[in-house]
């Protein structure tokens, strides 16, 4: 599960030795380095140890859960039965797929709605543009609270509904402000010759500003996409209907309160199959599409965090 | 302070240059349109698109971050949600009841508990939590090979995107009662323990599972800032006979105190949000005493207990003190002669 990067970094082939040393710097001392690769090495395994054991042990068989008294912490007789119960139909089967639509459904609606934003507030000295910078900057700054939101949801007739998943969590300020600030940096003079063609304001944005701005689009993307697979709050609060939950609040209930799914109690109990393993597999499906999306972004996140504090 | 009568060189303009982070990237390279002199007719004739294109975004933002504002008087009545479906005719129709929540709360003993271990919370973070990333950024800098330097940051960015729900499991198959280290101890004969329910270690366990989730992703702001870094500075000041150390001392850790100012100001006005999602999921395996805080404090009681105004008036004593904290650390901020949040 080691994030493997996809292409080698522009200073050259991987087993490239290091850059060249300055001439003034000292030599680094054998211990400092071996110090140094010592605590990196400790980081990255207290991160990547944990995920190792949930995901060996969700493709382990009953027997090799037995004979390790739990976790497997070494692969031995790979088994995909935990996946296959899972995703057979049934109540995981049903949140996943919720997760999933809820995820493409939602940023679909906030990337629309902020990228529209941004660009509408890229250009200084348009008529409002500074009071409807100063009412998104506001936001940042309160929040009404959780009683009143929860009452307005309500009153709104959201309950229930996956509206109430999506529209109140749509809007990220700061997720504007970083896009904002890219939409801005790009060469006035395109956008100018563009207009001069005759292009309006929605083809410059479609034609010209979206393609300069790919990396940006896809750190942001990834943002509200992640945002949206983690989400469980909002679910807890406004759907009572247990068959409505997506893949985070099912977990809840099969990870952290014990119970069996619905459907495999029996198959867990005469011990075909492994509650634990069941348990992990769920695991593993809520952190695999993360796990394998961030890594490709990565590169682009210093920039967008750069630009990400912007005032009015 | 920040009034220095004496000239500084070029170089050392450079190092406490703002970083990016600090100043906003906001350059108005884009001429100001000669805004006095259109008519208000032209400029709306001249904008109609780009204003249309901000409506979703600022309706959204209206109806769910500003309506709700007013929702809030439900903490000066005693409202009943049963009256009507409708919440804008349930508080039209609920008794008022003037500050009565604010008197009950303050004498409410599990008020006082949730803040203490609010602010407990907090400086526990703040000490445990805080310089974590700024160590970490220093390290990964300090690497070379560009290979290494990206391999660790994904692995350091990764925690940062996995749910809340999924870190605390992780937390539990390691550290639970049927976890790892229990399942460790018992085959070599000792007692397992659950580190997951123990309400004395609590607030220790939620800081190290913020670290564990969050302290990589802080790395990136400083890494930023450390890159904005002229690499003559660091030439100049080894010609001036200055050790690793000394280096570190006079030109990184200066590079870095803008941001590491702005993020303390951040923190100290989000002083009374510690990790609402991250406790919540663990409120019931530990139990109140030691896990509740402001914000569980208030969902507790409104959306469990259904006891919205008592619920609403401890979210508003929240909400306003947290706006003065905010403030005021922006205040502190600009007196340190750094850039805050907003400016001036």
């Amino acid at each position: 599960m080691t994030a493997v990067i996809g292409k080698p970094l522009r200073e050259g082939p991987g087993r490239r030795a290091a850059p060249p040393r300055p001439v003034w710097e000292e030599t680094p001392t054998r211990a400092g380095l071996a110090g140094k690769a010592l605590v990196l090495a400790l980081a990255c395994l207290a991160i990547l140890f944990p995920l190792w054991i949930v995901v060996v042990t969700s493709l382990s068989s009953r027997r090799t859960i037995d004979e390790a008294g739990g976790l497997v912490m070494v692969p031995r007789g790979i088994t995909l039965i935990a996946y296959r119960e899972l995703l057979g139909g049934g109540q995981v089967t049903r949140a996943a797929v919720v997760s999933i639509l809820i995820t493409l459904v939602g940023t679909l609606f906030s990337m629309t709605v902020s990228v529209l934003c941004a660009y509408g507030l890229s250009r200084t000295g348009s008529l409002g543009h500074r009071w409807i910078l100063m009412t998104l900057l506001a936001t940042m700054f309160f929040s009404a609270g959780l009683i009143p939101t929860y009452l307005l949801v309500q009153t709104l007739g959201l309950t229930d509904t996956y509206l109430a998943l999506i529209l109140p969590s749509a809007v990220s300020v700061f997720n504007i402000l970083v896009l904002r600030g890219f939409f801005m940096n790009i060469s006035p003079e395109l956008v100018d010759s563009a207009r001069i063609d005759g292009a309006g304001d929605l083809r410059i944005l479609w034609a010209i500003v979206m393609p300069l701005s790919r990396a940006v689009l896809a750190v942001i993307t990834l943002f509200y996409a992640v945002g949206y697979w983690s989400a469980w709050f909002n679910a807890s609060l406004y759907l009572n209907d247990q068959s409505m939950l997506p893949l985070q609040n099912v977990m809840i209930q099969l990870v952290q309160k014990q119970e069996a799914p619905v459907g495999l109690a029996q198959s867990i109990k005469t011990g075909q199959l492994s509650g634990l393993a069941v348990q992990m597999a769920v695991m593993v499906m809520a952190l695999l599409p993360v796990a394998v999306l961030s890594p490709f972004v990565q590169k682009h996140f210093r920039k967008g965090m750069l630009i990400g504090a912007v005032k009015g | 302070m920040s009034h220095s009568t004496v000239p500084r060189s070029g170089t050392e303009a450079d190092a406490t240059e703002r970083t990016p982070v600090a100043s906003g990237g906001a350059t108005g390279t884009r001429d100001d349109r000669h805004r006095g002199r259109l008519s208000l007719r032209t400029r709306l004739r001249r904008d109609r698109v780009l204003l249309l294109m901000t409506l979703p975004a600022v309706v959204l933002v209206l109806l769910f971050n500003y309506l709700p504002i007013l929702g809030n008087v439900v903490a000066f009545q005693d409202y009943d949600p049963y009256l009507s479906d409708n919440g804008v005719v349930s508080i039209l129709h609920s008794p008022w009841v003037g500050v009565e929540n604010f008197r009950a709360i303050f004498a409410d003993s599990a008020f006082w508990s949730a803040m203490r271990n609010t602010l407990i919370l907090f400086f526990l973070q703040l000490v445990l939590y805080f310089p974590v990333p700024i160590l970490l950024a220093l390290l990964i800098n300090s690497v070379v090979r560009p290979r290494v330097r990206a391999v660790a940051q994904a692995v350091l960015y990764l925690p940062h995107f996995f749910s809340w729900v999924l870190v605390i499991a992780v937390f539990q198959q390691l550290l639970g009662g049927a976890g790892l280290l229990s399942q460790l101890l018992r085959q070599h004969g000792y007692d397992g323990l659950d580190i997951m329910t123990d309400p004395t270690t609590f607030k220790f366990l939620l800081t190290a599972q913020s670290v564990w989730k969050d302290a990589g992703w802080g790395i990136i702001v400083f890494l930023a800032a450390l890159a904005s870094v002229s690499p003559d500075l660091y030439e100049a000041a080894a010609m001036d006979g200055a050790g690793r150390w000394r280096r570190i001392w006079h030109v990184t850790l200066p590079a870095l105190r803008p941001v590491i100012a702005l993020l303390l100001v951040l923190r100290v006005g989000d002083a009374l949000t510690v990790g609402f999602e991250q406790i919540l999921l663990q409120r019931d395996a530990v139990g109140p005493g030691a896990a509740e805080v402001l914000d569980t404090f208030v969902w507790w009681n409104g959306v469990r207990n259904q006891d919205f105004g008592y619920a609403a008036a401890a979210g508003l004593i929240k909400g306003v003190v947290s706006l003065g904290l905010v403030l005021a650390a922006n205040k502190v901020a600009h007196l340190m002669g750094e850039q805050g949040v907003y400016r001036k």
